[in-house]
């Protein structure tokens, strides 16, 4: 065990912990599919390390299995915040392999062997919740923000009493309507961002150091998904 | 919510297809008297068999949460693509209520098979949908 570890496990520096806030945080990034929750998590990961978090796609349901990159640190306005960040595949009520064969032309048996594997990265991801001390909410702000999904992953991360910040991404998009977003969920911090070009990204790194930084009380026990 | 076996059938009767969509309205005291996975148990054989549920009251988020995740571990691709579940979003709760440390109640929510019910339109104040008649060919 190092020095900090000692100096962390000490009376003293369990205090500095609680009176100061958590420092050290699992993100969980969730959302439905093709919000552009990997395309984010690339964005995080490639400016604070410099790697990547996996391939994103146009075509739902690319990300059907978590991943996660530990110990990226962040810098913003002199306050740091190291996380563990989870890129979660996207949840969804239902999935048709039709869609796949209909709108992006994949064979039949692709299709299926998609929509199973899809079907079981929902379950990871829903898993997950159990196991972040946060999350980061992808919405495409040029959709619908009522969708059952987000309101769904929204009660339970409250039921939870687990911090989360909206993400309203693809604001680079010409119909993007980020006060959709804000007037449709006025309890929790939205920043509007693109994951794609970068716009907004360090106002999004901001909110992250305050929101997930700050002290907490301790998760509800049996509050389970 | 150990313990439950959300693989367990309820032995609900289907309806025969040529009578058309039923839709059952579930009154709040039918799923008060359920477990958590019971309620689950239920909806999902009632909307397996191709019927609409209108519930009341709703599930909590935690309920949600469990009903989309056993929904995925259910889908087969050519008979149950999964579920269109509508309801509106909680509303905030009041200062006496944290005090008091009641939750809102879940809100009234429409629940059925995907390849019948679309949503067209949902707002903080409407939800749309159609049910949608005929199979895909």
């Amino acid at each position: 065990m190092g020095l900090v570890d000692r100096i962390k496990e000490t009376t003293f520096g369990k205090w500095l912990s609680v009176s100061f806030g958590k420092k050290h945080v699992k993100i969980g990034i969730y959302g439905p599919p093709n919000a552009g929750k990997t395309t984010l998590a690339n964005r995080i990961v490639r400016d604070w390390t410099g790697d990547i978090m996996g391939s994103a796609s146009e075509i739902p349901h690319e990300t059907r299995r978590a991943r996660c990159k530990s110990d990226i640190v962040i810098n913003n306005g002199g306050s740091t915040l190291t996380l563990d960040v989870i890129d979660t595949p996207g949840i969804a009520t239902k999935i048709d392999f039709h869609d796949f064969v209909e709108n992006y032309g994949m064979g039949e048996d692709e299709a299926k062997r998609r929509s199973k594997e899809a079907t079981e990265g929902v379950i990871e991801a829903i898993r997950w919740l159990g196991d972040v001390d946060g999350v980061i909410l992808v919405m495409d702000c040029a959709e619908d923000p009522f969708t059952q999904v987000n309101i769904t992953i929204l009660g339970n991360l409250e039921a939870r009493k687990l911090p989360v910040l909206i993400a309203a991404n693809k604001i680079d998009l010409e119909n993007a309507s980020p006060a959709t977003i804000k007037s449709a969920f006025p309890q929790h911090p939205v920043v509007p961002v693109s994951a794609l070009t970068g716009y907004n990204i360090e106002g999004l790194y901001g909110t992250m150091v305050r929101h997930f930084g700050r002290r907490r009380p301790k998760k509800r026990a049996g509050a389970a998904a | 919510m150990s313990g439950t076996d959300f693989s367990k059938k309820t032995g609900s009767q289907c309806a025969p297809e040529d009578i058309g969509t039923v839709i059952n309205l579930v009154s709040k005291q039918k799923m008060e008297g359920m477990s958590e996975g019971e309620k689950i148990r239920f909806i999902l054989d009632e909307v397996e068999c191709g019927k609409i549920l209108i519930l009341e009251e709703g599930l909590t988020p935690q309920e949600q949460t469990k009903l989309i995740e056993t929904t995925m571990s259910e889908i087969d691709t050519d008979t149950f693509i999964g579920i269109e579940m509508e309801s509106y979003v909680q509303e905030t709760e009041r200062w006496w209520q944290k005090l008091l440390k009641l939750s809102n109640r879940p809100r009234m929510t429409v629940i059925g098979p995907a390849q019948k019910l679309k949503t067209v339109h949902k707002d903080s104040q409407v939800i749309q949908a159609v049910v949608i008649s005929g199979k895909r060919e």
